[in-house]
């Protein structure tokens, strides 16, 4: 772990939504080249934790740190422009679309042709796409075909790229692997691995202890809105885990 | 563990079939061109192409359905359907033939400034129906079907109201030859809807606004995500879409001296033909204007060709309609071959 400050810092963070208290005085850090692992059960508060973090939703009491500054984003986009890059289940990729189409999507670079004429920089796309991708170890040779091409391991593969290009501080994985095949989750969890040698910090969710103890450097673990505990892989059971989870 | 995945998952078929396939709309053309040109020097011992007359009547009677089709492929894109257009092509004709007339008598206008009055007021009535389907389908989270239908009514009403229930003659010699006459021996119209078609091409193929319409046509939360105003980009695609039906309405008015409530009644189901045959998929996501213009291409020829060999008319509906049908399959069976996808 990095003895540098945190990438990102949830202090005692709480959320309602009307009577219910999603989240009540959460907190744990995230340090660059850091794999933080969210476990609990449905409707423990991960998802509201993230939401909270990448600006889908504001916090109501507490503090959330990036980088040392307080945030509370009132939009993803602007949560995505300050380094925060959330990648979801559903991965939001247009599929009709190539890679680099998709890394870009929202901001596209442009060229002039004949010198006056703007159009879409289509080799910048494919370049940049090329770059990001390669240094996931995955290096695409069709990079006009569409990412419907592709399949569910590389789509994330693509996301994270989109993550990647973007110099995202901080990469939120929701439920990585859990549409996947065996083999694919192999894949992304090397994925994961290569985003922490690159020096980013994770907020990786999973429902999976397998995978979470493959790839957390720790694990925070919640209930009820509240942060049971926070454990590392190397000193700990998925028995006690698991006990942390529901309680008891 | 590295990741050594280097190519798509779902082997792509070769680059050249590919693009083959998204020009299958042109191929289809010659072919169908093929086949008249064979039958009509069998029967009637004339050639059906090398004939300057013939491929004039075929390029202007493409100018109108493809003036509409240029709009309803950026709306197809996005996997919405403007129903509106028609009758939003005839309200703007009427709403030409009145300025003409009203530029000339009232302001006493040489004939072609009160022609370039006409046909910008045509054209620009056409941002109200516009602007209402874009702001309904985008912030009242209208269906575009019943958005554009409720339209469909409302522009025919106004078109018939505003006409008087009549057509509405001019007597502009300069109105009249943007409609009839030609430079070179090319017609006016058909450079009109060429320029017309260079624009949208280039909007469709370079533009933010082009490249967000085939994303958010293939997935809405995707675009969202991105930071895309899906809200703005929806309006600015219905508003696009009713100013080239505009467009459409104010040269029908020069075409026929006259402007005519039902000017677009026949052409709305036609635009839509051409932009499917075009390769365009209704689920959104996929379509060129190149595939468009084909598609209006290959209607025209139909219902032209089938003339000139002397089948009865009505037979040109039967046609046009087995096309769309078979235009759809091969789109499926594309679609599945690749992946679904369709970039200029």
């Amino acid at each position: 772990m990095s003895d540098s400050q945190p990438i990102l810092s949830v202090r005692k963070v709480s959320k309602a939504f009307g009577a219910v208290q999603a989240l009540n005085q959460v907190s744990f850090d995230v340090n660059p080249g850091q794999v933080v692992a969210l476990a609990g059960d449905n409707g423990a508060g991960k998802s509201t934790i993230i939401k909270a973090i990448s600006g889908v939703f504001r916090h109501d009491a507490g503090e959330i740190l990036l980088a040392g500054e307080p945030i509370n984003f009132a939009t993803p986009h602007e949560a995505r422009e300050n380094g925060i890059e959330t990648i979801y289940q559903d991965l939001a990729l247009a599929e009709n679309l190539s890679i680099g189409e998709n890394i870009f999507l929202g901001r596209e670079p442009k060229r002039r042709l004949f010198g006056f004429l703007p159009i879409l920089d289509r080799k910048k796309m494919a370049e940049a796409a090329q770059g990001a991708m390669a240094s996931l170890d995955f290096h695409v040779t069709r990079l006009e075909a569409p990412v419907a091409a592709f399949s569910g391991g590389q789509r994330q593969a693509i996301a994270i790229g989109r993550a990647i290009y973007w110099n995202a501080r901080l990469v939120i994985m929701d439920e990585p692997t859990a549409a996947l095949g065996v083999p694919e989750q192999r894949r992304v969890l090397a994925l994961v691995k290569n985003l922490r040698g690159q020096g980013k910090g994770i907020i990786f969710i999973s429902h999976n202890l397998r995978d979470i103890f493959e790839v957390a450097d720790d694990i925070v673990v919640f209930r009820r809105g509240e942060n049971a505990g926070v454990r590392r892989p190397l000193e700990t059971t998925q028995d006690e885990i698991v006990k942390l989870m529901v309680g008891g | 563990m590295t990741i050594t995945a280097a190519t798509p998952s779902r082997s792509l078929p070769h680059p050249v079939i590919l693009w083959i396939a998204q020009l299958r709309a042109w191929v289809f053309l010659i072919l169908l061109v093929a086949f008249f040109e064979v039958w009509a020097r069998a029967a009637e011992g004339a050639s059906f192409v090398f004939n300057i007359y013939n491929i004039q009547s075929i390029l202007v009677f493409a100018t109108a359905p493809l003036l509409l089709a240029l709009g309803q492929t950026f709306v197809i894109i996005s996997a919405g359907i403007d129903l509106s257009l028609g009758f939003v092509m005839g309200l703007s004709s009427v709403i030409a033939a009145h300025a003409a007339n009203y530029f000339a008598a009232q302001w006493g206008l040489p004939p072609f400034a009160a022609m370039l009055l006409a046909i910008l007021s045509g054209t620009l009535i056409a941002v109200i129906p516009g602007l209402v389907n874009g702001l309904l389908i985008a912030h009242l989270q209208i269906p575009p079907f019943i958005g554009t239908l409720g339209m469909y009514g409302m522009a025919r009403g106004a078109a018939y109201l505003f006409a008087g229930g009549m057509t509405v003659g001019i007597n502009n010699d300069w109105y009249s030859a943007i409609g009839n006459g030609r430079v070179l021996g090319v017609p006016v119209l058909v450079i009109i809807t060429a320029v017309a078609c260079l624009i949208m091409h280039y909007m469709l193929s370079q533009t933010h606004f082009g490249q967000h319409t085939y994303a958010f046509g293939a997935s809405k939360v995707a675009a969202r995500r991105a930071g895309i105003n899906v809200k703005r980009l929806t309006v600015k695609i219905y508003l696009l879409s009713a100013v080239g039906a505009g467009l459409a309405g104010a040269m029908y008015t020069g075409r026929f001296t006259a402007g005519a409530a039902q000017a677009g009644e026949p052409l709305l189901l036609d635009s839509i033909a051409a932009v499917v045959i075009g390769g365009a998929s209704l689920f959104g996501g996929s379509g060129t204007i190149w595939g468009t213009i084909a598609g209006a291409l290959v209607i025209a020829v139909i219902q032209y060709g089938l003339v000139f060999i002397n089948v009865e008319p009505f037979w040109q509906f039967v046609a046009v309609g087995a096309v769309i049908i078979v235009s759809v399959l091969v789109d499926q069976t594309q679609r599945n071959l690749t992946g679904g996808r369709q970039v200029e």
